[in-house]
């Protein structure tokens, strides 16, 4: 039973749930009990919260007896990115500057999951302060894919992936930034969903750039995830740059799931020389796939995205070198060296010299050169004038077909350790996602196959115009239904079964 | 203290050599209900640290919304100030390391300010010559958030040298600030120190009648940095600025700029040069001390505010705040001027004794123009002076005011009577009626009353009557003086005169 209940998607947990057939606490112990077995060897969690969690799930089953209206997500267990503030559970960032951090109040997005009736099982790992492609950056320790434990689950939100993947939780928070979402959905061989930016609130999300973070859902499923966009989303008063704008019909769309007709953009640009065959080869069959389907499949040109890297590492470190100032050891978080002898100078810069790890002080070294007098117009100007360009690029693609596709990434997972000494490496995993963050624009993350090279997981990347969320769930849920309908099951099933001891064989099915 | 006493050059000497440029930036700390990115009141002198939320304390994942009432608030006084407004401008931030500042950076405009390019006319009083007039640029008005303050304990100064420890409020932390940045201004030569005493009075008079703010630079909510800078008479070339901050009232930003004009005067006098940094006014000495250096300028890395978006106040809007804006004090001074029939000395003397107001709302109360100058400047103002408080300080109001110069222009008062009954009022002892009643001060101008007096007054004083009889009329003072005693002051004295020369057939 157990097995059975955390293999669920989400949407079936609610409906069993508030159909009666399982209790909200059954399905809480099930993941409790799942992540007590796997965990220890996955590493999707910094936090469990066992007591809260089984408290909010009494608290629905209790509705549910009382005769109560219950939220669309009532009794669902999620796991949430150690990014998001939580009024009863730490929150770390992944750093140690945050280390047992009880934030005072609850971000806007953990607020609305509770409201909807979601039960919080506590907190995922992810690189400090988001910033990174495989989690490898957290002060606490790698995350595991699930895949392959001895690779990466990408990142920064790999905590979630990770824990969706494994059958920890069926849904997760996730923020992307440079792909924070979409780059672990696709390694880890699940949905991920990048909203329209200001189409979720950042309120009570730690910054990193504050331009480009978007909280967003990660799932196994196209319509879960979007079950949880739903959910999370819509206008915030508390964040200034939240859209005040319905939450496009996102559940609608993924129930739709059909291209007839639909004109799908594939982008010049991303692909070619630098991605790996196997990736590329399950990205044609995507393709094809798409025009069987009944879109029609147009060649479009983006020339700017080649500069979206660069001007993402401009832009991302300066607005995160001016956030991660307010980690100076006078409030909150990690004091080193108050000895009484030393100033307050002298404290925040022991502190943010032992509290930050290398690639945090990397970016904000990055960003308060490229802000500095004399380097701003060159560095940081520039950069904007880049971001300009991009999204001309999007307007005028999105002026000639419905979405854009891409591979999710060039590569399948690496390994722990592979990139660890080479940034541009690791800044390459989200070249394919950068655009989109850019932008502003939505893009969405689903599971296309296996590499044909390597076995692992591959992404399918659908972008849709601002406030055109929908889209891409319509596209994905399409390509979803029929691949799932070729393998004759989900791409999950063939991920190694995940005991206490380690991995056992691999899935007995194979994609074809 | 850490300089030895500077050097000064005489001030007119001073002047003799060196033309004076001074720039003015001001900070006023709004009036609004909320903070300026949250909703936590404003009050000042809360416990520390109880006005306090996630946003303004800069909690991890707080972030900022704009107070409309704050944007709307400089928007009219940008208006007030004939300034442009923006279209369209944006928030920067401003960042430096400080533990005051929650965030480690300030929201505040940076190339983007809200207002710009307005002027204000000022009317500047020098001691001994006549008042004149001087048109001051302004070149800027942006929005800010203010800073947490530092207590430093221990150590013998206060300050953060030497300190045991350091505590920190941060309930002034995001309490919206307005700075309006002057261009420089130039020729005003040896009035500099008065005309920017005149402007910040000017200003605070302005922003006062704006309602924006309650302008105490006492309390800080309207606070003043002078930059002072010379240049040889006539070359034009102007030399190193220093900007000079903890200025806290009209009287000290005239003598800071005094004092700077005479220091960087010896400094280049003695051919060394003004090092570029901050000055601390000493209140009680009249000096400045050095403060920071701006020598290696730091580098506040601004950039646009990006959990922000753009500020886009409306045509329609700013039209609407424009046409709603109040008479401005200038405007009210001419009219009031025209109205009252005074000269600009007139008006200069009521401007100098902080009493346009007073009389203007003696006037609104019923008396003449006339008769309420003559009060506040003459009686009141002295009561004041020898308090050593201001008149506003007084316990009388306009309306009392009015009301004993009504009694006096329709004979009910006399001026000596008017007197002890504003005596009264000022001790406490109640309404200017109230005082009458219970001292029974009216004036007597009954006949029969008075008659019994004067005939008393006539027989105990022979010689004088028949002087008077004999057409000395002038001598009827005498007799006067002694009804006055009998009544003790109460008597009508014009009527007195009268029945006395009534009485020795002089009529």
């Amino acid at each position: 039973m157990t097995a059975e209940l955390t293999r669920m998607t989400a949407a079936e947990m609610a409906s069993a749930i508030a159909a009666g057939q399982v209790s909200a606490v059954e399905v809480t112990q099930a993941h409790l009990d799942a992540i007590a077995a796997v965990d220890g060897r996955v590493h999707a969690f910094l936090h469990v919260s066992a007591e809260i969690a089984l408290a909010a799930a009494s608290a629905v089953d209790a509705r549910r007896a009382a005769g109560q209206p219950l939220g669309p997500l009532a009794g669902v267990p999620i796991a949430v990115k150690d990014v998001f503030t939580t009024a009863d559970m730490p929150t770390t960032c992944g750093s140690r500057i945050l280390d047992g951090w009880q934030p005072p109040y609850e971000s806007t997005v953990t607020r609305r999951l509770r409201e909807a009736g979601a039960v919080i099982l506590g907190k995922t790992n992810m690189d400090e302060f988001a910033m990174g492609s495989s989690t490898e950056n957290s002060a606490f320790g790698p995350s595991r894919n699930p895949w392959d434990l001895t690779r990466v689950p990408g990142g920064s939100s790999g905590g979630s992936a990770a824990a969706v993947a494994a059958f920890e939780a069926p849904l997760g928070t996730g923020t992307d930034t440079g792909g924070s979402i979409r780059q672990p959905a696709a390694v880890c061989g699940i949905v991920g969903m990048k909203p329209t930016y200001g189409g979720s609130s950042r309120y009570g999300v730690v910054a990193f750039a504050s331009s480009l973070d978007t909280p967003g859902p990660l799932a196994r499923t196209v319509l879960d995830a979007a079950l949880l966009h739903e959910a999370m989303s819509g206008h915030d008063p508390c964040d200034s740059t939240s859209i005040d704008a319905p939450v496009p019909p996102v559940v609608a769309a993924a129930q739709q799931a059909d291209v007839e007709g639909m004109r799908i953009g594939v982008v010049t640009e991303l692909g070619g020389e630098g991605y790996q065959p196997g990736v590329l080869a399950r990205f044609g069959e995507a393709v094809e796939l798409l025009e069987s389907l009944g879109a029609k499949i147009i060649e479009v040109s983006c020339p700017h995205f080649g500069y979206a890297l660069p001007a993402y590492y401009l832009i991302a470190p300066s607005e995160c070198s001016s956030n991660l100032a307010r980690f100076d050891a006078m409030r909150y978080g990690l004091r080193c060296g108050d000895d009484g002898t030393r100033s307050a100078e002298e404290v925040m810069s022991l502190t943010r010299g032992e509290g930050f790890g290398a690639e945090v002080k990397r970016r904000i070294i990055l960003g308060t050169y490229a802000l500095s007098s004399g380097y701003y117009d060159a560095y940081y100007g520039k950069a904007q004038q880049v971001r300009t360009l991009v999204t001309r690029d999007f307007d005028t693609a999105f002026g000639q077909v419905d979405v854009l596709i891409s591979p999710s990434t060039p590569t399948t997972a690496f390994r722990i350790g592979e990139r660890a000494d080479d940034p541009m490496a690791m800044y390459l995993a989200d070249l394919c996602t950068i655009p989109s963050d850019l932008a502003g624009n939505a893009a969405l993350s689903v599971p296309c196959g296996l590499a044909p090279d390597d076995g692992l997981p591959v992404g399918l990347q659908i972008m849709a115009p601002v406030l055109g969320d929908d889209r891409a769930y319509r596209v994905g849920a399409a390509v979803e239904a029929a691949l799932r309908e070729r393998w004759g099951h989900p791409l999950l099933d063939e991920a190694p079964e995940l005991t206490a001891d380690g991995m056992g064989a691999a899935g007995a099915r194979s994609t074809k | 203290m850490s300089e030895t006493m500077a050097e000064l050059v005489g001030f007119d000497e001073a002047i003799a050599r060196y033309d004076p440029l001074i720039g003015l930036e001001t900070h006023v700390e709004l009036g609004t209900v909320s903070k300026m990115f949250c909703g936590c009141p404003t009050g000042f002198g809360a416990e520390p640290n109880t006005q306090v939320c996630p946003v303004c304390l800069g909690l991890p994942g707080s972030l900022p919304v704009v107070n409309a009432a704050a944007i709307e608030s400089t928007i009219r006084i940008g208006l007030a100030l004939n300034c442009s407004i923006a279209g369209w401008c944006r928030f920067a931030r401003k960042n430096y390391f400080y533990p005051d500042m929650p965030k480690d950076f300030q929201i505040s405009q940076y190339d983007e300010p809200l207002c710009t390019d307005g002027w204000l006319d000022v009317t500047v009083h020098p001691e001994g010559a006549p008042p004149s007039q001087l048109r001051v640029e302004i070149e800027r008005v942006h929005m800010e958030e203010d800073t947490g303050k530092s207590l430093h304990k221990g150590g013998a100064t206060g300050r953060i040298h030497g300190a045991d420890y350091s505590l920190v409020d941060y309930n002034r932390a995001g309490i919206p600030l307005v700075e309006i940045v002057t261009k420089p201004i130039a020729g005003t030569g040896s009035l500099a120190p008065a005309a920017a005493r005149a402007y910040v009075t000017e200003l605070r008079d302005l922003l006062r009648s704006l309602g924006v703010s309650d302008v105490r630079m006492e309390e800080g909510s309207l606070r003043c940095d002078v930059n002072t800078s010379l240049a040889p008479r006539g070359s034009g070339s102007w030399g190193t600025r220093t900007e000079t901050k903890n200025v806290n009232s009209l009287r000290s930003v005239e003598r800071a700029v005094r004092y700077e004009i005479e220091r960087q005067a010896a400094v280049l006098d003695a051919g060394r040069r003004i090092v570029l940094e901050t000055r601390h006014f000493h209140e009680d000495s009249g000096t400045t001390t050095a403060g920071r250096s701006k020598e290696e300028a730091q580098d506040y890395r601004y950039f646009p505010e990006p959990d922000l978006v753009p500020i886009a106040p409306s045509p329609d809007w700013v039209a609407e705040l424009r046409a709603a804006l109040p008479e401005l004090p200038a405007a009210r001074h001419a009219r009031l001027q025209s109205e009252w029939g005074l000269s600009d000395l007139d008006m200069a003397a009521l401007g100098n004794a902080g009493a346009l107001d007073l009389v203007a709302q003696t006037v609104s109360a019923g008396a003449a123009p006339a008769e309420a100058r003559k009060w506040w400047l003459g009686e009141l103002r002295q009561r004041a002076n020898t308090e050593g408080i201001e008149l506003t300080a007084l316990a009388v109001t306009p309306a009392q005011v009015a009301r004993v110069s009504e009694l006096v222009a329709s004979g009910g008062l006399n001026d000596k009577l008017a007197r002890q009954v504003l005596d009264a009022v000022l001790a406490g002892q109640g309404s200017p009626d109230e005082v009458i009643a219970a001292r029974g001060l009216a004036v007597v101008s009954d006949d029969s009353a008075l008659l019994a007096a004067v005939d008393e007054a006539i027989a105990a004083n022979p010689k004088v009557a028949e002087k008077i009889r004999g057409g000395k009329t002038a001598a009827a003072g005498v007799l006067l003086g002694a009804v006055m005693t009998t009544t003790r002051g109460q008597a009508d004295a014009a009527r007195v005169r009268e029945l006395i020369l009534e009485r020795l057939g002089q009529h």
